[in-house]
């Protein structure tokens, strides 16, 4: 007799075990399941910064949640209708997050004394009753793996355990309905050098699939209908990979060969290796020996022509300083990028924070401005990759592009751009004499106030730059007291002067009357733009604007702040943009600071919008 | 900084002229930099190389001005950075001779990772350290190469560091060029620079230098007494005046009367870096001698060539990258 299906308007399910487990491929395998079926989707994988804690232990923990609906959904959600838990650890480090009502799936297996004893608990959670506001379904996960893989030949019994993350895979995927074929060809192609592994997990997969059809534990399936989004070619993306596509994208349309400088480190190393294997597009990666010289080679491979680029998370960023400082004094391109995460110091290497704002406008010595631009979706990290680019060559300068652990390592669908519709960057080098028969490597465009890009190569335009100050127009070495305040002013104005070239701060204020603006800027922009949804569906006004661009800020700004009673700005750090805002427009913009190394729940800030609109 | 007189383009007849610059030259009178400048300048012409696709890259420090008197391309960069910068240069722009220029506390102290790593991987850049045993800019304190028990204005009771031998330290770090002249000796530089120069990959250049104002005679032992010059030169024995270099049976070295015989034949290109990493280490004091030339000279694929000819395998297979099929690679779905 066939089950019931239920239809469902929106999900979310937390996969949480060992980072042994596989729990980061079976997230991503369930939500490549879900994106071929049109729900829209976020994801937040959530892993320690250990490669393999102590197992069975909290710390070494490794979550991926997912959050998929019918409709336009912003962030990977808040608190999990779903949570599956591989061991008695993965139980006590989620629980706090699962209201109560939600599903518990776990291997119960999995508890043993000795599991139980590492995880803390003094007795099992599923006999105690400590469980029983939730639903809670006890699978043999492991034993049924193991009993379903007992024809495989060729794999250890410890091989065939661990093929129970497919079984949790597939009785997910009969539960919410999501194809399983997509994931039996991966795991072709993923485990090709190992047949028997492959044939193993097939058919722990499948046979997951089974048990949820068979057993009377789950009497019901669920499905989500297609969301309607804009009609075209879709994929699922992350923010490290757009953004390294992005990268690609800005050398072709800028027609420069394109040259990453990176040392590796968390989380920004996975657009090192992802650029690593796209040499078919001539691109040269540069593993360098510390992030001094990945710095430094991306601006010396500016100077001689190419796209400069390097990426690192804040505690590599600190060390590229002196490097940025020598760009900006020299006036050469190059694209730094920064996917935060939490610190100070070594701080939590897997977990996002929006704490280097105020590192990457100020954290140089001498007045050195740089543009900084910020993505706010997995995906826009495409689109910001290639504006950072237009800004650093068209005005000669270093750009900053922040990103964050949450980006990076989170997954949303992608409407894929036709490339035929992406701007045109492509810059010039001089060639000539710009002076007579002189080149004068600091006479400046009128409009930009760039100066010439003279590489070399070019006959006739030998010239020396360095870091010490320059004398206007000719670029010799200056001591001139009134040439050095002209140059550091010339050099403000310049970056100043972006902001002509910047879109408007747009406001969304659907009725035109609301009292209260919300402000965000990177990852935060999904959390606050679903809180003001909330807020908005409970019957109350709110306005909400986004910043991408962080410096300069676009010129209509202080208009925009100026317009509303009260202004809130949440952020991931103790109010940085907040203090520059309310430095720069004397506007008194009111801070919700949380820096958790966790993406802000909506529901939490739906609870201080309202709290703001009511007083 | 006026570019000059338009390009040399593919006539390449130059002088020394040709790569001197307009800037006023500003070190100290009696400065050993000046003679390495001259040489220098003087010897570029015999590359053959138009100005247009040199480059010159240095760190911070005295040695550091030196691009800014050579009439090429060039970047006065960061303390410590300039191999890395040139990395990054030579290894966009394969078609460049490109040089670095350093001192021993720009390459061995702030710089010391950037100038190994740069060795190790063989880029293809002509390294020149310009070893004066003193920070100059600065005025005066002790540096990486300076003498154990050196008086600076750093070191009243005297330094109690051990130095740096930058001979030893590049051959360490896998260099496959290291070499070493004497700033005012004009000919043995201008050989050494054209070996480096004919050299594939990284070539490294120690260059004793005199700091006339705060390490004057730094090297007087071997610049002003001719006779304790021991120049290597492939082919030949190891010799010098009457007295000569033999290998004992437990590896170590020693000083003979040259008409003893059994003296060691150099040869740079020997691929057991012992015997190089040996002879760099001896002085006047262990030796009576320096040893001047090339002490190793071994061929390895230079770096960028290898990256390149990674990119132009993967276009070979895989053809040119297409941004379209990059961007729809992978599961996609359409959505009508």
């Amino acid at each position: 007799m066939p089950k019931q299906v239920e239809k469902l308007e929106r999900v979310i399910i937390r996969f949480a075990g060992d980072s042994g487990d596989g729990m980061q491929l079976t997230g991503d395998r369930f939500t490549s399941e879900t994106a071929i079926l049109g729900n829209d989707l976020a994801t937040f994988p959530d892993f320690p910064a250990e490669i393999r804690a102590p197992a069975g232990s909290i710390p070494g923990v490794s979550g991926f949640q997912v959050h998929f609906a019918d409709h336009d959904i912003l962030t990977p959600g808040d608190r999990p209708d779903v949570l599956v838990a591989m061991n008695p650890a993965a139980l006590k480090a989620n629980i706090k997050d699962i209201p109560k009502g939600a599903t518990i799936i776990v291997d119960r297996d999995a508890f043993t004394n000795r599991n139980l004893q590492k995880a803390g608990y003094e007795a099992s959670p599923l006999d105690d009753g400590s469980l029983t506001d939730y639903h809670v379904h006890q699978v043999g996960l492991t034993s049924m793996t193991v009993e379903a893989l007992k024809e495989v030949e060729g794999i250890t019994p410890r091989e065939a355990e661990r093929s129970k993350n497919f079984f949790a895979l597939g009785l997910m995927s009969w539960l919410y309905n999501r194809p399983i074929e997509p994931t039996l060809d991966f795991i072709g192609t993923k485990f090709a050098k190992r047949a028997e592994i492959a044939d193993a997990n097939r058919r722990a997969l499948k046979a997951g699939w089974n048990y949820g059809e068979t057993s009377e534990d789950f009497a019901v399936s669920y499905e989500i209908a297609p969301a309607k989004l804009p009609a075209g070619r879709y994929r699922q993306i992350t923010g490290n990979a757009a953004l390294g596509y992005g990268l690609i994208a800005a050398a072709k349309l800028s027609k420069l060969p394109l040259f990453l400088g990176a040392y590796p480190i968390t989380p920004a190393s996975s657009i090192l290796e992802d650029l690593a294997a796209r040499k078919d597009f001539g691109v040269v990666t540069f593993q360098a020996e510390d992030e001094i010289a990945a710095a430094g080679s991306a601006l010396g491979a500016a100077f001689g022509g190419a796209l400069g680029v390097t990426i690192s998370a804040g505690p590599g960023i600190v060390l590229k300083a002196e490097t940025i400082g020598l760009a900006i004094s020299m006036e050469l391109p190059l694209v730094v990028v920064d996917v935060q995460r939490a610190g100070p110091a070594t701080g939590m290497p897997t977990k996002p924070e929006q704490t280097d704002l105020l590192m990457v406008l100020h954290g140089r010595n001498g007045e050195s401005p740089v543009p900084v631009v910020a993505a706010y979706s997995p995906s826009h990290c495409f689109h910001a990759a290639i504006e950072a680019v237009r800004i650093a060559l068209t005005y000669r300068t270093p750009v900053y592009l922040l990103s964050d652990a949450a980006l990076a390592n989170g997954s949303e669908p992608w409407l894929i751009p036709d490339v035929a519709d992406l701007p045109d960057i492509s810059t010039t080098f001089a060639t000539g004499p710009n002076d007579g028969d002189r080149f004068l490597p600091y006479l400046r465009d009128d409009q930009s106030l760039a100066r010439p890009w003279a590489v070399p190569g070019t006959p006739g335009l030998e010239h020396r730059l360095g870091g010490l100050e320059k004398a206007d127009v000719t670029g010799n070495i200056s001591y001139d007291p009134e040439n050095h305040d002209l140059m550091t002013r010339i050099r403000a104005r310049k970056v100043a002067g972006i902001a002509s070239d910047l879109p408007e701060l747009e406001v969304d204020d659907p009725d035109g009357d609301a009292k209260v603006l919300v402000i965000s800027w990177g990852s935060t922009y999904g959390p606050i733009g679903a809180a003001v949804k909330r807020v908005r569906e409970s019957g109350l006004q709110v306005a909400q604007a986004h910043f991408v661009h962080l410096n300069p800020l676009p010129r209509n700004t202080g208009d925009v702040l100026r317009r509303y009673e009260r202004v809130l700005l949440p952020e991931m750090n103790l109010g940085q943009l907040a203090s520059l805002l309310r430095a720069e427009f004397l506007v008194d913009v009111a801070s919700y600071t949380k820096v958790r190394g966790r993406p802000f729940q909506s529901a939490e800030l739906a609870d201080a919008i309202t709290a703001m609109v009511r007083t | 900084m006026s570019g000059g007189n338009g390009g040399n383009g593919g006539l390449v007849q130059l002088t020394k002229k040709d790569f001197t610059s307009d800037q006023e030259v500003r070190w100290c009178p009696g400065c050993g930099d000046y003679a390495i400048l001259a040489a220098v300048q003087s010897f570029m012409p015999e590359l053959g190389i138009p100005r247009e696709n040199i480059v010159f890259v240095s760190g911070i420090g005295c040695a550091a001005r030196f691009p800014y008197y050579m009439q090429t391309y060039g970047l006065h960069s960061i303390h410590g950075r300039a191999p890395a910068i040139a990395t990054g240069l030579a290894t966009a722009r394969p078609d460049l001779s490109v040089w670095v220029v350093s001192g021993d506390g720009d390459a061995l102290s702030i710089g010391g990772n950037h100038l190994i790593h740069a060795l190790r991987r063989n880029v293809n850049l002509k390294i020149l350290l310009f070893n004066n045993r003193i920070y100059g800019l600065t005025k005066g304190q002790y540096s990486p190469t300076s003498e154990r028990g050196k008086v600076t204005k750093s070191t009243p009771m005297g330094s109690v560091d051990h130095p740096f031998n930058p001979v030893s330290i590049a051959i360490a770090a896998e260099a496959t060029f290291v070499a070493r002249a004497i700033d005012t000796d004009k000919h043995g530089l201008s050989d050494v620079l054209r070996a480096a120069a004919a050299h594939k990959g990284a070539a490294f250049v120690e260059i004793l230098q005199n700091c006339n104002i705060y390490n004057d005679g730094a090297w007087d032992v071997v610049r002003d007494n001719k006779e304790n010059r021991l120049l290597l030169q492939e082919g030949q024995e190891i010799r010098w005046g009457d007295r000569g270099v033999r290998m004992l049976p437990d590896g170590t070295l020693e000083v003979v009367d040259a008409s003893v015989g059994g003296l060691l034949v150099h040869d740079p290109a020997r691929s057991d870096p012992g015997l190089a990493f040996a002879l760099g280490r001896l002085t006047v004091e262990s030796l009576g001698a320096v040893p001047l030339g090339v002490f190793r000279s071994v061929d390895r694929p230079a770096y960028e060539e290898s990256v390149h000819a990674q990119i132009a395998a993967a276009q070979e297979k895989r053809g040119e990258g297409d941004l379209a099929a990059l961007l729809t690679g992978g599961d996609t779905w359409t959505i009508a």
